[in-house]
């Protein structure tokens, strides 16, 4: 078998490597077909290990060892379980959609080759990084993928908006990293291993100490640093910041990267480290308040946004906060089961929305869309069974999903679970509005396309020529196969993986074993599985709870601004403008970090470069020394006044010193 | 093979190749022959060290391929050479870098060919002199004489401003050299009149005694690595450099005043050593920290490379002084990481200036749109510069952070920022140069790295890639030594 995990991650590694290398000189039919065999290989093969591991067998062990130095041994290996297995699967499967939808989304793209070459690298990447059976590797791989999504957040390296927004990720991202690497520092200092098993050996031990130096409880330490990691890479508030501006990346990789898989990278590695996390509730409350900011406040900012991807981006980082309450609430299986259902039925809005832009002509404006539901059935259809999905309809996945994490805070007993219960309440009626605005603006409504850009305001988004836009009186059409069977693919796991899974993945034994709750502290996750009497019925007992009215008069809303009286929006905009400037500029956090963040660090650069080295060491010390043996040079230059008297009284003060010298010795 | 004076070959063969360059093409009409023997002579000055690392036995801390020769038997000099695990993969890394030089100059220098790769030549003898004597004097003699090809290559070949900036480098490293002296000949007579390095870290010492040899050692050293706030000459030496000499400034003679802390400081003073840990370790710090926001703000490629060089030094220093075997592993790795990550950054600098002729960031913009292999090639080196996983650069930053926490999380804390501040350096100037649209007409006529270009930042990029995802041998080869240097120090002398 261990033959076979390893083809998981490599075969797309292969596949990356030659598109990278060759893939000119192949042509783009054979990058793409090499590419996609080696995800389909990976995929086939998750899926032949998901049966093994489901028969009970799971595995442990290194792949080759790395490095050793002073008793630590650093190895690159696999842990095989229910919970990897369940990520492999989401993530080979997403990919493959993706790989197969680029055929028709990058069609007229220069980069075609390069891209594939990326996307491959990423599912390796993300492969080695859930697979991992320890930290070295695990660090391995979250670097990796936030490698790769740099390179694609800046895949169109001549706009300047996507090379700042590149940057902007790979810093935030390192910024979270910095917490991280200190995590896995304290682990490797304390529990002498960077292994999962031998440190989880060791929790309840790690649970009783204190930090040397610091004096904190080593255990809270440990999880804090390890989730301000998470925080980078699944963009949590304050660490969010890259993710909206990730969106110039081509929309295949935001499907991919930045809403299925590689942002989901956190909250799966706070699910793997729960038998750490539930020793330490002053950890659990932080990420459970954490979550329920972003869930809540990141969807207000969806309701503002004019950019079909900035809506979806938003809406990401509210679904990530919801996933993170879950954490904070013990409920890890939870938040796993809402990662692979949003996986899907969020992948899915995004390629929705990229069909949407290639119809658009690569205009992202959704205030010169409308009534495009004729022209696009297809898509159509499939955005809004994901919208359904996203806003949590009875009977659909994210209903089982979100309910469950609802219900879940709902019991939670640690600081700031009424909070956070405020906040994902409050944010399903947000959800359903941000969302059915999207599906109004864009498909419903009078058609405002074709209109020589009549609202393209470039201010707004960023301008750069690849927002061309309908030409007036040109009619959308529907995109090819291959953007629209991914879609019909990611459709049916949107509406009904939830319904089979639920049972399995939170109640029955699948993450037995592997997550790891107290339930007599914690009992979340135990309240839940009391509530539930089968998939039919909690479908059922929805259309009649609170959520789902909430969730309702969230559509209707949205149907009254946007359909009945679409010129309420703005009159209202203009009503509270404090307000609405306060939305549009996101809360001023970008503002407060160019500001304080980047630009204190270049005045501080500037500083200790002109006044430290250059006036204090260089100009005090190094050329000072060289002006003083300038000054004594000419001194004892003006001693040779090449007047022999002058010599001649040297002399002899020299012989009366040395004789003074001599007598006194 | 095992016969023969590897070590000896390994100093000699380059030297006596530049000397036959000069003597048989010193003349720019024969610049081909110059090229060709000095090729000829670094590949061979390259392979002879090879044995060095294949016949190596990692199971000792013993010193290897031991060459001992009465020199000047008045004052009981020797001519003594041998490696252990620690000096070991510095003379392979030479070699190679040696080699890597004399192909990277190759049509760029077009005036005194012959005396330009034979500066280089003569240098790897001696720096692989000065990694392998294990008599104070010997060591002393190649020290100093690695010195003088490197002012030569910077006062000949260097930029406008090349005269001020040799001139800063040879006094800011002389001062420091002469403390060394006086320390050396302390030891001499302390010890009854040996300059047997093994004998003087055996060799009891007080405190105090300790104290002021450290001290006169670490000028020295510290000049060298450099440790801030001595550093102020490497960036001016850099930017006025010619491309090979930053390569073999950055990669190799920065190694120098590192791996005299590991051979003479810690050994023969470590109760002293463990004294100034303190102050040894602020300084590294100040060195990651302080440096690399400095970094940030450099307008010019090269100061910033040499900038980061500092930083990243810190992390070597900073590692020697945490005293556990992580870290000095760690910092270990950053050395030889740091010679092929700095070196290729400074030949891709190179690649651009030799095109642009300017080393300016505002002068360029764009440059993957017309140099796109070049790209991904300078991509791969600004990574591994901010440390990525998988890349060399990451695996000593990563060992000496983990070697911190264990001493003291503030000071991980205060190393593990370098992870913010060395991708903000690195990434901030590789957008402003890379990315964009084609920034001017200078830029749009570029044309990408030829074939020798290629090899050569190939042969780096295999090398920081290998390093990155299977550091192990490398680990294997110092355990031994590194833990028998470190129960040493414990030991103490008092």
């Amino acid at each position: 078998m261990k033959l076979l995990y390893t083809v998981v991650p490599f075969a797309p590694l292969v596949g990356a490597i030659v598109a990278g290398l060759w893939g000119n000189r192949l042509g783009r039919t054979a990058t793409h077909r090499i590419t996609i065999l080696g995800v389909l290989i990976a995929f086939l093969a998750s899926v032949a290990i998901f049966f093994d591991v489901h028969n009970g067998n799971t595995f442990n062990g290194p792949l080759y060892t790395w490095g050793t130095s002073d008793g630590l041994t650093f190895e690159v290996g696999f842990l095989i379980d229910s919970l990897t297995v369940t990520m492999m699967l989401v993530v080979t499967f997403v990919s493959l959609m993706v790989h197969i939808y680029t055929i028709g989304y990058m069609a007229d793209d220069p980069g075609y080759c390069r891209f594939f070459s990326y996307i491959s690298l990423f599912t390796f990447s993300m492969l080695m990084l859930v697979m991992s059976n320890n930290f070295l590797q695990l660090f391995f791989g979250w670097e990796a993928v936030g490698l790769v999504s740099y390179l694609l957040i800046g895949f169109w390296y001549t706009r300047p908006t996507a090379i700042y927004a590149n940057l902007k990720a790979f810093l935030v991202n390192r910024v979270g990293d910095f917490g991280f690497l200190l995590g896995i520092g304290l682990i490797a200092a304390y529990a002498g291993t960077l292994d999962y098993a031998e440190t989880f050996a060791q929790a309840e031990k790690l649970a009783t100490m204190n930090e040397a130096v610091t004096g904190w409880p080593l255990i809270t330490a440990i999880c804090i640093a390890l989730f301000i990691g998470a925080m980078g890479k699944s963009a949590q508030v304050p660490l969010h910041v890259w993710l909206p501006d990730s969106m110039e990346g081509p929309t295949p990789i935001s499907a991919l990267i930045h809403a299925a898989t590689m942002v989901t990278a956190g909250i799966f590695m706070v699910a793997r480290m729960s038998p750490l996390f539930e020793l330490s509730d002053t950890a659990l409350s932080f990420v459970l308040v954490i979550g329920a900011t972003t869930a809540f406040f990141m969807g207000i900012l969806g309701i503002v946004q004019s950019d079909i991807k900035r809506v979806v981006a938003y809406s990401t980082l509210s679904q990530l906060g919801y996933m993170t309450v879950a954490l904070g609430a013990s409920a890890y299986s939870v938040a796993i089961f809402h990662l692979m259902t949003h996986a899907f039925f969020k992948a899915l809005l995004f390629l929705s929305a990229g069909s949407v832009i290639i119809a658009m002509h690569h205009d992202q404006d959704m205030r010169n869309m409308g009534g495009l539901w004729k022209y696009l059935p297809v898509t159509w259809l499939t955005a809004l069974i994901g919208a359904l999905a996203l806003i949590g309809t009875p009977f659909t996945s994210g209903f089982y999903s979100k309910d469950s994490i609802l219900i879940a805070v709902a019991h939670a007993q640690i600081p700031g679970a009424t909070y956070a219960y405020f906040c994902v309440m409050a944010g399903v009626f947000v959800t359903a509005f941000y969302t059915f605005r999207m599906i109004f603006l864009v498909f419903h409504g009078k058609e405002r396309f074709g209109q020589a850009h009549a609202h393209h305001d470039h201010a707004a988004h960023g301008s750069d020529d690849h927002h061309h836009g309908l030409a007036p009186g040109e009619k959308p059409h529907e995109s090819p196969k291959v953007v629209t069977v991914p879609l019909v693919l990611l459709a049916i796991p949107s509406l009904l993986i939830g319904a089979f899974t639920i049972d399995a993945m939170l109640f029955g034994g699948w993450f037995a074993n592997v997550i790891f709750v107290d339930e007599a502290r914690h009992g979340s996750i135990a309240a839940l599985r009391e509530e539930f009497h089968g998939a039919l019925a909690m479908g059922l007992h929805g259309l009649t709870s609170l959520p789902f009215f909430i969730a309702l008069a969230g559509v209707a809303l949205a149907a009254f601004f946007y359909l009945v009286r679409p010129d309420l929006p703005d009159r209202i905009a203009a009503r509270v403008r404090w307000l609405y400037t306060i939305l549009v500029n996101h809360y001023y956090f970008d503002r407060f970090n160019e500001i304080v963040f980047a630009g204190g660090a270049r005045r501080l650069g500037r500083w200790l470069w002109q006044i430290g080295d250059r006036t204090v060491i260089d100009g005090a010390m190094v050329n000072g020394s060289a002006q003083i043996v300038g000054e004594v040079a000419e001194a004892g230059a003006a001693l040779q006044s090449g007047r022999l008297y002058h010599y001649a009284f040297s002399m002899i003060l020299g012989i009366a010193v040395l004789l003074l010298f001599l007598y006194l010795v | 093979m095992s016969g023969m004076p590897l070590l000896s070959l390994a100093i000699w063969i380059p030297i006596i190749g530049g000397v036959l360059v000069l003597a048989a093409a010193g003349n720019d009409r024969r610049a081909f022959e110059a090229r060709l023997i000095s090729l000829f002579a670094a590949a061979l000055g390259f392979a002879v060290t090879l044995p060095l690392w294949f016949q190596f036995d990692p199971t000792t801390s013993a010193m290897q391929f031991v060459e001992l020769r009465e020199w000047i038997p008045r004052y009981n000099i020797r001519y003594y050479l041998g490696v252990d695990g620690i000096s070991m993969p510095f003379v392979v890394l030479n070699s190679f870098i040696t080699l890597i030089v004399v192909i990277a100059g190759w049509e760029v220098i077009q005036k005194q060919v012959a005396q330009y790769l034979a500066a280089f030549l003569i240098m790897s003898g001696i720096i692989n002199g000065v990694f392998s004597a294990l008599d104070a004097v010997l060591f002393y003699v190649f020290f100093e004489a690695s010195l003088i090809p490197l002012y030569l290559i910077i006062g000949i070949w260097g930029g406008p401003n090349r005269v001020y900036a040799a001139i800063k480098f040879f006094l800011y490293t002389l001062v420091g050299s002469l403390l060394m002296l006086v320390a050396i000949l302390y030891l001499f007579a302390a010890s009854g009149g040996s300059f047997d390095l093994l004998e003087w870290h055996r060799l009891p010492l007080t405190l105090t005694e300790q104290k002021w040899l450290f001290l006169g050692f670490l000028l020295a050293f510290a000049v060298k690595v450099p440790m801030w706030p001595v550093h102020t000459w490497l960036p001016d030496a850099h930017v006025e450099a010619p491309t090979g000499g930053s390569v073999v400034l950055a990669a190799i003679a920065l190694k120098l005043g590192a791996y005299g802390f590991l051979r003479f400081s810690l050994p023969i003073a470590p109760d002293a050593a463990q004294a100034f840990q303190g102050l040894m370790v602020a300084l590294s710090l100040i060195a990651v920290v302080y440096i690399g926001f400095v970094a940030l703000v450099q307008e010019d490629m090269k100061k910033l490379v040499a900038y980061s060089s500092v930083a990243h030094m810190g992390f070597v220093t900073l590692g020697f002084f945490l005293f556990n075997a992580l870290g000095m592993e760690g910092a270990i790795v950053q050395m030889v990481s740091h010679g092929f990550v700095s070196g290729a950054m400074f030949l891709c600098i190179g690649v651009l200036y030799d095109r642009l002729h300017t080393r300016r960031i505002a002068d360029y913009g764009g440059v993957v749109n017309t140099m796109p292999k070049f790209a991904a090639f300078f991509l791969l080196f600004a990574m591994a510069n901010s440390g990525l996983p998988a890349t060399s650069g990451f695996v000593g930053e990563f060992m000496v952070t983990l070697a911190a926490v264990k001493v003291n999380f503030w000071i991980a804390a205060a190393a593990a920022t370098t992870l913010i501040l060395g991708a903000a350096y690195s990434l901030w100037m590789y957008k402003r140069v890379v990315f964009g649209a084609v920034a001017n007409p200078q830029v749009a006529a570029l044309q990408d790295i030829n074939r020798r270009e290629f090899v050569i930042l190939a042969a780096m990029a295999f090398f920081v890639l290998l390093l990155g995802i299977w550091p192990m041998p490398l680990l294997e080869v110092m355990h031994t030594s590194v833990d028998a240097l470190l129960a040493h120090v414990a030991a103490g002398k008092l």
